[in-house]
């Protein structure tokens, strides 16, 4: 399904402005994550698209040409995953995940098939007739996933779907969701504050900032071509370089870093893997400490910008803590974005 | 030896408080079954009293049960729906009216049948009619319902719950029915056996309604009490501890379940 938003927007009764008008276009079979941090907005745009929440005047939404901005969350066959699942506690799981079906007043004998269908897809073969309080924290996230995609739904929301769910579970979570979701083949749209789940899961990621899509994009565009230093903070974790831009030059206290040009009224940022130890560089800099993380070392590094850099350093040995090292970033690595914009 | 003695003193004074309650009902119930309360046990034992009570007042017990049950069914119209609406809108407009619908618990049965005979005691076919007795005895139990229902309500993430029976395609009376009152059925089977054990046992407001067509069962035991010999009020008393027991028993059971499902 193709979903269409214009000027959506939500003021929450006390002057709360959740969302600023904002305009989001979907594709038929697309999946978009929702970025950003915690109060941003996401989980009222997504609620909003579900019809759980009332946007401000003048705000359309549109399933597949057809306007549902009036129509309430029953009648726009959506398919909705919450952070806290909202799995009934008075129903087994085939009950949880056959509701759906039951509103739509399929026969039984459907529903039944189509149940099975979707609780062998979910990896859930043995846990149909268990109450929900004897299920795990992942097994209780593929039925709240089942019983959303049962009654095949237009459009899939999931609100941090995996967030209830410990650090090591989340990781293989993730890639499961993400095959699930393809397998399906439907238009999703998934909120999360953690940007390797927004990168691992979906085609493409609108990265929100204080009510506001700061930027939508590709996890490859965002990455690499970040609109506003809040993005590339964002997605990356880049840092920013702290010092006086002199023509194409960068005046650092740690020594004069080239730009790939001129860069009056911008800030400079660069990430972890960008920055080399390298003999010949032009940047000095004191190692603070050194992480041995396997496939590389952590190095912090103070005295090149006013706060401390994070180096991400591959090779057989590193630098000691204490030791003074020279650094290099190569001019094209550079993240020079405009200044003051979205913080 | 005196540390034991100290350490048993709180279980000695359980004890006789116990015996000090006890007795009493032990005796009361022992002169319902005697053939002759002044002439004590030696006189025989006997189910007389016990059939002579049935037969003049089966009228009253049937009465009595026939308001509880009825008391119940408008308790649960009334009550399970207010507690959800007071529920889902937790704001302090809720909290006021919650107190409102607590009032009649703070006023004395007395005070309360006072005022329905004022304002419709003049209503010859109401003020005769089991349904003035049953209107004092809904105001009396509602309360109880209510909040037993809403602790339950309290308890759950209601809004989310029913937000997802909303996003599988579930209206709002689908969602009452399905989500709403099975989740609530701890409480509200709590709050049920509260109302009807109340209104078996509740005496002071029937006292002021009840006419000597209508006597409920407490009223018809102060009755055989100033009016039938001791044996035949003993064997009422009997009577009354029979039926109001074991429903004692079970709201104490089902409130603790209800309060167990709460943690
Ligand atoms: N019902 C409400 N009434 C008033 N303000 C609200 C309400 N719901 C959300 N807000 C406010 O709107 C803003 C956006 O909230 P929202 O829940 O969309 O954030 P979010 O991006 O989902 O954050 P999180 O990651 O913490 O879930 C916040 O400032 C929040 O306090
Ligand atoms: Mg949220």
């Amino acid at each position: 399904m193709t979903l269409t938003l214009t000027n959506i927007a939500k003021t929450f009764p006390g002057g709360v402005k959740a969302l600023l008008p904002t305009d989001l276009e979907i594709a038929k079979g697309e999946i978009v994550s929702l970025l950003g941090p915690s109060g941003c907005g996401k989980s009222t745009l997504l609620r909003m698209i579900a019809g759980l929440e009332t946007p401000d005047a003048g705000a359309k939404i549109v399933f597949d040409g057809k306007d549902v901005t009036r129509q309430s969350v029953e009648t726009r066959k959506i398919g909705m995953v919450f952070q806290s699942y909202a799995l009934f506690p008075n129903m087994s799981v085939r009950g949880n995940i056959g509701y759906g079906l039951k509103m739509q007043k399929l026969p039984k004998s459907e529903i039944e098939a189509r149940v099975n269908e979707v609780i062998a897809l979910c990896r859930l073969d043995g846990y149909a007739d268990r109450a929900i309080t004897a299920l795990s924290g992942g097994q209780r996230q593929r039925v709240a996933l089942a019983r959303a995609m049962a009654p095949r739904p237009h459009v899939l929301l999931l609100d941090e779907p995996l967030s209830a769910l410990d650090a090591a579970l989340r990781g293989q979570l993730r890639d499961e969701l993400a095959l699930l979701l393809r397998q399906f083949g439907i238009t999703a749209i998934f909120v999360t504050h953690d940007q390797n789940e927004a990168m691992a899961i979906a085609d493409r990621v609108a990265v929100m900032s204080q009510g506001e899509v700061a930027q939508i994009g590709t996890p490859e565009a965002l990455y690499r071509k970040p609109a506003t230093g809040f993005v590339a903070r964002f997605v990356g974790d880049a840092m920013p370089l702290e010092g006086r831009v002199e023509g194409d030059q960068l005046h650092l206290p740690g020594g004069i870093l080239p730009l790939p040009g001129p860069a009056a009224n911008s800030e400079v940022l660069v990430r972890a893997e960008d920055i080399r130890i390298d003999p010949q560089g032009p940047i000095t800099a004191r190692v603070e400490t050194v992480t041995f993380l396997g496939t590389h070392y952590r190095i912090a590094l103070s005295g090149a910008s006013d706060t401390l850099l994070i180096a991400r350093h591959s090779g057989l040995s590193a630098p000691r803590q204490g030791e003074t090292v020279r650094l290099s970033v190569a001019p094209e690595a550079l993240l020079i974005l405009p200044k003051g914009v979205a913080a | 030896m005196l540390k034991s003695i100290t350490k048993s003193i709180p279980r000695i004074v359980t004890l006789l408080a116990c015996a000090f309650l006890l007795i009493p009902i032990i005796q009361s119930v022992l002169a319902g079954l005697t053939v002759n309360y002044f002439r004590g046990l030696s006189s025989g034992l006997t189910l007389k009293w016990v059939a002579r009570v049935l037969e003049l007042y089966s009228g009253s017990i049937l009465l009595s049960i026939w308001i509880a049950l009825a008391c119940l069914v408008v308790t649960l119209i009334l009550g399970v729906p207010a507690a959800y609406a007071l529920a889902r809108n937790p704001g302090r407009a809720s909290r006021v009216l919650e107190e409102f619908i607590s009032l009649p618990l703070a006023i004395p049965g007395l005070a309360l049948a006072l005022a329905l005979l004022q304002l419709y005691g003049t209503l010859q076919g109401f003020r005769t009619s089991w349904t003035f007795i049953l209107v004092g005895h809904v105001l009396y139990t509602l309360p109880f319902m209510v909040r037993s229902v809403l602790s339950v309500l309290a308890a759950i993430d209601l809004k989310v719950l029913e937000e997802g029976a909303a996003s599988l395609g579930a209206g709002p009376t689908r969602r009452f029915f399905d989500i709403v009152v099975p989740n609530a059925l701890p409480g509200i089977l709590a709050g049920a056996l509260t109302v009807v054990t109340l209104s078996i046992g509740e005496f002071n407001l029937t006292w002021m309604l009840h006419t000597p067509y209508l006597k409920t069962l407490p009223v018809g035991l102060a009755d055989s009490y100033a009016s039938m010999r001791l044996e035949v009020a003993s064997a009422y008393t009997l009577v009354f501890f029979v039926m109001i027991v074991p429903l004692l028993m079970a709201m104490q059971w089902a409130s603790a379940r209800a309060q167990r499902i709460m943690q």
